[in-house]
């Protein structure tokens, strides 16, 4: 018996064991010190420098910190126009290719392929395209759209950071609508047309309820980048002109790693923490009861 | 009773419409191709146009400044290895996790598939501390180590849904047969994980391919280890607005990943399908 005792307990440690290690070294311990970093004044240092200040950092952040606040606005606003763009523009790309067209599987590579490319590089590209491309295009056509000093200004960098994470995003949630389409059941389809209905009530009353978790899947995935976007703001307007396109987690890479303001910065990186978790958590409940049952 | 839907004059409207979109799409991929093959110059004069005469020195200068030989190798190498330890570490854990439901593993699945919900910033500065205190820091063996306890929250709950599939009888016959424990698990059952490793694959090489703060935070000041997003963002730091170069630069660094997604499409695609389905 004891020897048995002996060897499920190896195997749990053979199989389980490294990933345990790496979980628990990499993720969990460093989000449990975060709580307690959060009420320091660690400058990234030396740790035993860092003194306990209580509640000073949050009363800073909550008090006397516009920054911070401005890039939640910005991050919200940005969070939620992205959302509804990539989603409806990834919903009808998904339409139009379930339809038999001749370039359907060209196009379907074309849609997806900036997703490929990371958001480091994307931003450089865009940052060519809207400051040197566009101006092309408008001296050419006239077209006073191209003409905007896209990156010049606050309004016009924020539509920026839009185009480019649309159309970086668009056809990743495009090939989970287009698998949901997919496996939409032909004869209900049928049915409903027999019966008379035109192609919005389809869309309205069957379509749309019977891919309701690829939508919670699709607004899931959109809403979590959308709302930690990095890569894409340090490289395409570095948060600029001035602070106006700063998102929430640039905001909080700035304080620590510029500001060398560790201990403030991890405070806000926990707050972050519990947004995107609120927000998240909430959108998936909500959109979970609205799915039916085949 | 099946109908085939016929091609009719819609359907050809609507692959108008589609096909010029998808020129939209593969616009700024023109821009950076014509571009890097001009001279700043002419760049700045018409950024439109294709090239008067191509200038492949772009190319070659760009090549030197990123070191880029050093930094694919080191894009390729980190992948690699990180993608391959992912795969063993998280299917042994879920393999165990499936097959051992005690109260304790059914603790930690959940708790790694609540951690996917942390972002990496509430985690970040952290973990610079502890990278440096373990002296995992500016190594090789120490970006990988971070990149298995990220991806393994995903990676385990993918294999976790696939391994619930498959059939136990299998293994105990093995077992009656007496193959250890080990044995079973890489002689029987790995090899079943084909299409769900092939997922894991996938999903985990793009992110990390393409990941820059994480590298930025434990490679640091190791330029030795310089992977390709690092090299470029340093690029840009140093030649502001030198468009030839910088242009050039960029091609060269997305071609490799253009590159795996055009030969693997097709299972890059059903991956991430499968992969967001379950998650």
């Amino acid at each position: 018996m004891g020897n048995k005792k002996f060897s499920e307990w190896m195997q749990q440690t053979l199989f389980v064991g490294p990933g345990l290690l790496f979980f628990s070294v990499i993720v969990i311990v460093p989000f449990l010190l975060g709580f307690y970093y959060s009420f320091t004044n660690w400058d990234g240092l030396d740790l035993d420098r860092a003194k306990w200040t209580g509640m000073d950092n949050l009363n800073r952040i909550f008090t006397n910190d516009e920054k911070f606040w401005d890039s939640l606005w910005f991050t919200l606003k940005f969070t939620v126009i992205t959302v509804i763009a990539t989603n409806v523009l990834a919903f009808l790309l998904a339409l139009v290719l379930a339809r038999p067209l001749k370039s359907r599987k060209v196009l379907r590579t074309v849609f997806f392929m900036p997703n490929v490319i990371g958001g480091i590089f994307l931003g450089f590209i865009w940052q060519f395209i809207f400051t040197k491309g566009f101006y092309t295009i408008g001296e050419k056509t006239g077209w006073g759209f191209f003409e905007l000093p896209w990156l010049g200004t606050p309004d016009t960098a924020f539509w920026g950071l839009i185009i480019v994470f649309v159309w970086q995003t668009a056809g990743y949630m495009m090939v989970i609508y287009i698998a949901a389409f997919a496996g939409l059941p032909k004869d209900l389809i049928e049915a409903a047309k027999i019966d008379g209905a035109g192609y919005g009530q389809l869309l309205k009353s069957i379509m749309i309820p019977m891919v309701m978790p690829a939508i919670t899947i699709c607004l899931f995935l959109t809403i979590s980048n959308a709302f930690k976007m990095f890569d894409l703001n340090l490289t395409l307007t570095k948060g600029g002109p001035g602070t106006s396109t700063q998102s929430l987690a640039y905001n909080i890479y700035t304080e620590a790693l510029i500001n060398n303001k560790y201990g403030l910065g991890t405070a806000k990186a926990m707050l972050f923490f519990f947004a995107v978790s609120l927000i998240t958590v909430t959108q998936v409940w909500l959109t979970k009861r609205k799915e039916v049952e085949a | 009773m099946e109908k085939q839907e016929k091609y009719g004059g819609s359907t050809l409207t609507f692959e108008v419409i589609a096909i010029i979109l998808g020129l939209m799409f593969l616009v700024p991929f023109y821009f950076v191709a014509i571009n890097s093959l001009k001279t700043l110059g002419e760049i700045l004069v018409d950024a439109a146009s294709l090239p008067k005469d191509v200038i492949w020195a772009n190319y070659s200068k760009a090549w030197d400044v990123i070191k880029f030989p050093t930094a694919l190798f080191n894009s390729v190498s980190i992948s690699i290895v990180s993608v391959v330890c992912i795969v063993v570490v998280s299917s042994m854990t879920a393999y165990r996790f499936v097959r051992r439901p005690t109260v304790f593993n059914k603790i930690m699945l959940s708790l790694l598939v609540a951690s996917m919900i942390i972002p990496f910033q509430s985690i970040m500065l952290q973990l610079v501390r502890i990278t440096s205190m373990l002296e995992l820091r500016g190594h090789f063996y120490g970006i990988v180590a971070c990149y298995i306890g990220f991806g393994l929250a995903l990676s385990t709950f993918l294999f976790h849904g696939f391994i619930k599939t498959v059939p136990l009888e299998i293994e105990e016959a093995a077992v009656v047969d007496g193959c250890s424990p080990l044995g079973v698990f890489w002689k029987i059952v790995f090899p079943l994980l084909k299409p769900i490793i092939i997922t894991v694959i996938i999903l985990n090489t793009l992110w990390i391919w393409n990941d820059y703060l994480l590298p930025v935070l434990v490679i640091g000041s190791n330029k030795d280890l310089t992977t390709l997003p690092l090299a470029i963002t340093r690029l840009f730091g140093q030649y502001t607005k030198q468009w030839d170069l910088a242009l050039a630069a960029l091609a060269v660094s997305i071609v490799p990943i253009l590159a795996f997604f055009l030969f693997l499409q097709k299972h890059i695609v059903e991956g991430i399908t499968a992969g967001s389905v379950k998650g």
